[in-house]
C-alpha cells in the first residue's frame, strides 16, 4: 500500500512477540486493519513486493498458516515457494543449518518458517540475509497468529487495555499461548491462564497472568475466551485422563461460557478438536464464534508483516545483509 | 637419578593436605618430591640441579580432575586422550579421571586396560578411568567391580545417567561395601528429570523448552542417602547443582554417612541466565540453574558439604552444538578454565586459598586412593606453579582442547597455570608454550 503509514518498525525479523513495544503492535494491527479492507476488495493483489522471492519452509504439516502465509504473499505480489521438510530430514537436525545457507543462495527476500523445536527459526536467522518471520517454533512462539488475535479483538471491541482475556487448554505445549500471553499483557490486557495443573508451566503466573484450575471460575466476567488445541496424543493418561474427563472440565460449552461476560467472544487458533476442546454448536456460533474471523485476520496481518519487513530491502545494496 | 634433580626457588608453597601456606623451595628427584620446605634452598640450590625460580608464584600439587569425559575409544573427533591431556597440562590439571560412557562402554577388564595403555603412551598427564557401575551403563547389570577395580579403575559411574533403579543401587552399594569401592552416582532421576533439556524454571518457560526440576536432583540423592544409610557403601555426587540437594548432602554427613560430593565449575561459574537466546553451549549436565541455587553450590564449596570441584569437561563438536536447544548435545569443556573460575571464588572473598585448592588436591586424590595431590617427601612430583592474580580473557582459539564448545570465550578472569609438571617433567610451559 502506497499510502501506508511508515511505522517505526525496526527488526528485520519477526522471530516473537518478545521485544515488540505496544507502538509496534499497534502500528503492524493498524496496517493489517488496511489490509482487510483491501482482501474484501474484487481485486485483491497489489504490486507493493513485485519481484520479490518469498520462501515458505515447513519442518512441520499445516495447511492453515501455510495457506495464509501463501495468499498473504501473493496478494502483495511476490513470488511464493513453498517448501515442506521430510520428517526424516527433522529428526537428524543437523540439515538446519545447511537448508539456510542454501536458501540463502537463492536470495529470498522473506523467509516464513515453522519448526518443531523452539529457538529454531532464531538459530536459522542467523544465517540468513532477508528477514525471516517465525510460523511457529516447538512451544516457544507464533506471533503472527498473536497478531491475528489481537487483531480480531480489537476489531470487535475497539480495545485490548483493560479486558479480561481467558486462555484455556494445553498452555505448557503451546506457542500460541505464548505470544498470547506476552502481546495481551504489554497492551494492557488481563489475561487468565485456565488448565489443569499438569497443562501449565510451574512458572506461569511470572508471565503476568492469574492462574486458574477451576474453568466455571477462570471465566467468570471474561471478554475473550481463547481456546487452545490439545494434541491427542497428551489426552490419554500422560497429561489428562482422558477425552471424555478433559472435556468434562475443560472443554468449552454454553454451560461454562455462561460465566463470561454475555457478549464474550470465542476464539479458537484451530484446527479445532470438536468436542474435546470446544462444543461443536458453540463453534458454529456466529454471534459467539469468531473462530473465521480469525482466519481472514490472519491473511491482513500477514499482509501487513511481510510489508513492514519488506522495506529492509536485503537485496539491494545498502539492504540488510549487505 | 641426581641429574633429573629440579629446584624450584622462591616459591609460596600450598599443600592443602598438610594445611601448608609458607613461602620456600622444592626439590624434585626423577619423579618423586625429594624435599620441601621455607628453608630447604637457604644456602642455595643444590649443585647440578636445574633450577626454576617460581617468582614467587603459588607452587601446589597439580590439579585432579574428577570428571572427564573423553572421546576416544569412539569419537576421536570430539577429544582424544592426548588431545585431552595437553588441554589438562595447559589448565594445571595433572591428573585426569576418565568416565566410561564411551564407544564402547569400559565395562571390562580388558577395556580399563587398553584406556591404561592408550594413556600411557599417548598422554602427557596421568589418566584413570572410572568403570561402568553396570553393565553397558543399563542400570541394570553389575559390572564386574572387583576384577575392574583390581585392573585400577579408580571409582564406578554410569557416567551421564543415574543407577535409576533403586534395588540395583542397593545390591550395587551393598556389594561395593566389600572391596571398599567408591561409587559415583550422576543425580538424576530420569523419570523427573530425563524430558528436560535445561532448568525447569522462568527461563525454559519462556523459552518454551522442556525443564528439569530440581527435584529430579534432590529426589535422586535423599533416596540415596537411604541406601547408603542401610548398605554403608561409599558413595560420591558425581555434581551437586541444587540447594535442595546439597542440604541432604549436608545432613546425610552429619549423620555420620560415607558420602561425598562434587560441584561442576559451570554450576557456580553461570547461572540458567546464560542460556540467553538458546546458546547451546551452555547446555550442560546438570544444567545450570538458578541463582539461589548458583549461590549455593558456592555456600556448600565454602562449608564443606561440596568436597571436590571438577570441570564436566565434556567436549562436543561444532556439528553437534549448532542444532536447535532441544537437540543440540550436552556439555562443555572445561579443563582449561577450571582454575581460573575457581580462583574466582577466591578472589571473591568466598573460599580461602588453601581450602579451594584442596577441593581439586587433596579430596580427589583420597576419595579416589590416588598417591598424588599432596606436597611431601616420596610423593609424585605432579605439580601446578600458578600466578593467582595474573589477568587475561578466556580465548577459545587458544584452546588445546580439540573441541571448542566453551561459553566462556572472552570471559575476563584471574589466574593462571605457569608451569605444570607431571612426574618431574613440565609438561606446560606458559612462557616457553610447551
Amino acid at each position: 500500500m502506497t499510502d501506508a503509514p511508515l511505522i517505526g518498525f525496526p527488526h528485520r525479523h519477526l522471530l516473537g512477540i518478545e521485544g515488540l513495544s505496544p507502538s509496534e503492535i499497534t502500528g503492524i494491527l493498524d496496517l493489517a486493519d488496511q489490509y482487510v479492507e483491501q482482501n474484501r476488495q474484487v481485486d485483491k493483489k497489489r504490486a507493493l513486493l513485485n519481484g520479490r522471492t518469498q520462501i515458505n519452509l515447513f519442518f512441520e504439516t499445516s495447511t492453515r498458516t501455510r495457506t495464509s502465509f501463501e495468499l498473504a504473499g501473493k496478494r502483495l505480489g511476490a513470488d511464493v515457494i513453498n517448501m515442506t521438510a521430510s520428517a526424516s530430514a527433522i529428526k537428524k537436525g543437523e540439515t538446519l543449518i545447511d537448508t539456510a545457507a542454501t536458501l540463502n543462495a537463492m536470495h529470498p527476500d522473506a523467509l516464513v518458517v515453522r519448526h518443531p523445536n523452539s529457538g529454531a527459526v532464531a538459530l536459522l536467522s542467523q544465517k540468513m540475509d532477508c528477514s525471516v518471520i517465525n510460523a511457529g517454533d516447538g512451544s516457544h512462539e507464533h506471533p503472527t497468529q498473536a497478531l491475528l488475535d489481537a487483531l480480531t479483538i480489537r476489531r470487535r471491541l475497539g480495545r485490548l487495555a483493560g479486558l479480561v482475556v481467558a486462555i484455556c487448554g494445553d498452555i505448557l505445549h503451546s506457542r500460541v499461548a505464548r505470544s498470547n500471553i506476552l502481546l495481551l499483557t504489554v497492551m494492557g490486557a488481563r489475561v487468565r491462564a485456565i488448565a489443569p495443573p499438569t497443562l501449565l508451566p510451574s512458572t506461569v503466573e511470572r508471565m503476568g497472568v492469574e492462574v486458574h484450575h477451576d474453568m466455571q471460575k477462570g471465566l467468570k466476567d471474561a471478554d475473550i475466551v481463547m481456546m487452545l488445541r490439545l494434541q491427542n496424543e497428551r489426552m490419554s493418561g500422560t497429561y489428562v485422563p482422558s477425552t471424555r474427563e478433559y472435556y468434562r472440565y475443560y472443554g468449552l460449552d454454553n454451560d461454562k461460557l455462561s460465566n463470561a461476560k454475555a457478549e464474550a467472544l470465542v476464539m479458537h487458533p484451530g484446527p479445532m478438536n470438536r468436542g474435546v476442546e470446544i462444543d461443536t454448536e458453540l463453534a458454529d456460533d456466529i454471534n459467539r464464534s469468531v473462530i473465521r474471523e480469525q482466519v481472514e485476520m490472519g491473511v491482513a496481518v500477514r499482509m501487513a508483516v511481510l510489508d513492514l519487513l519488506s522495506r529492509h530491502r536485503p537485496n539491494r545494496p545498502g539492504g540488510a545483509g549487505q | 637419578m641426581s641429574g633429573d634433580r629440579i629446584a624450584y626457588l622462591n616459591a609460596r608453597l600450598i599443600d592443602p593436605a598438610s594445611g601448608l601456606d609458607q613461602a620456600g623451595g622444592l626439590l624434585t628427584e626423577g619423579d618423586t618430591i625429594a624435599d620441601l620446605g621455607p628453608g630447604l634452598f637457604a644456602d642455595g640450590p643444590p649443585e647440578g640441579a636445574e633450577v626454576v625460580d617460581c617468582g614467587g608464584r603459588v607452587l601446589c600439587p597439580g590439579l585432579i580432575d574428577m570428571r572427564v569425559f573423553v572421546g576416544e575409544p569412539g569419537a576421536e573427533h570430539k577429544e582424544t586422550l592426548a588431545s585431552a591431556s595437553r588441554a589438562a597440562a595447559a589448565g594445571g590439571v595433572t591428573c585426569i579421571i576418565v568416565q566410561p560412557n564411551t564407544e564402547p562402554v569400559i565395562d571390562e577388564v580388558a577395556l580399563v586396560e587398553y584406556l591404561k595403555r592408550q594413556a600411557r603412551d599417548k598422554a602427557v598427564v596421568r589418566i584413570h578411568p572410572m568403570a561402568a557401575i553396570t553393565k553397558g551403563l543399563g542400570g541394570q547389570q553389575m559390572a564386574e567391580l572387583g576384577l575392574l577395580a583390581e585392573a585400577d579403575a579408580v571409582a564406578f559411574t554410569d557416567a551421564d545417567r543415574a543407577v535409576a533403579d533403586a534395588g540395583v543401587m542397593r545390591r550395587v552399594l551393598s556389594y561395593a561395601s566389600a572391596f571398599d569401592l567408591l561409587i559415583c552416582q550422576y543425580p538424576e532421576e530420569p523419570s523427573l528429570g530425563g524430558g528436560g533439556v535445561m532448568n525447569a524454571g522462568e527461563v525454559a518457560m519462556r523459552l518454551g523448552l522442556p525443564g528439569k526440576p530440581t527435584q529430579a536432583e534432590t529426589i535422586m540423592i535423599e533416596r540415596d542417602l537411604r541406601l547408603v544409610e542401610m548398605t554403608q557403601g561409599r558413595y560420591h555426587a558425581a555434581a551437586l547443582s541444587t540447594a535442595q540437594a546439597i542440604e541432604a548432602m549436608r545432613a546425610g554427613k552429619s549423620r555420620g554417612l560415607p558420602v561425598t560430593a562434587a560441584a561442576a565449575v559451570h554450576n557456580f561459574a553461570l547461572n540458567e541466565t546464560a542460556v540467553g537466546e538458546y546458546r547451546t553451549f551452555t547446555k550442560t549436565a546438570p544444567p545450570l540453574r538458578d541463582e539461589a541455587d548458583r549461590e549455593a553450590v558456592v555456600a556448600g564449596l565454602a562449608d564443606g558439604a561440596i568436597d571436590v570441584i571438577c570441570s564436566c569437561h565434556e567436549p562436543q563438536d561444532a556439528e553437534s552444538k549448532r542444532l536447535p536447544f532441544e537437540l543440540a548435545a550436552t556439555g562443555i569443556i572445561g579443563l582449561e578454565t577450571m582454575l581460573p573460575l575457581a580462583l574466582e571464588l577466591y578472589h571473591n572473598g568466598r573460599i580461602d586459598l588453601l581450602a579451594l585448592l584442596g577441593k581439586m588436591t587433596a579430596a580427589p586424590a583420597a576419595l579416589l586412593g590416588l598417591r598424588g595431590g599432596k606436597l611431601n617427601r616420596g610423593a609424585p612430583a605432579d605439580l601446578l606453579i600458578f600466578d593467582p592474580d595474573v589477568p587475561w580473557r578466556i580465548d577459545e582459539g587458544a584452546f588445546r582442547s580439540t573441541s571448542k564448545n566453551s561459553p566462556y570465550d572472552g570471559r575476563p578472569v584471574q589466574g593462571r597455570a605457569w608451569r605444570t609438571v607431571v612426574a618431574g617433567r613440565a609438561v606446560f610451559d606458559d612462557e616457553q608454550r610447551i
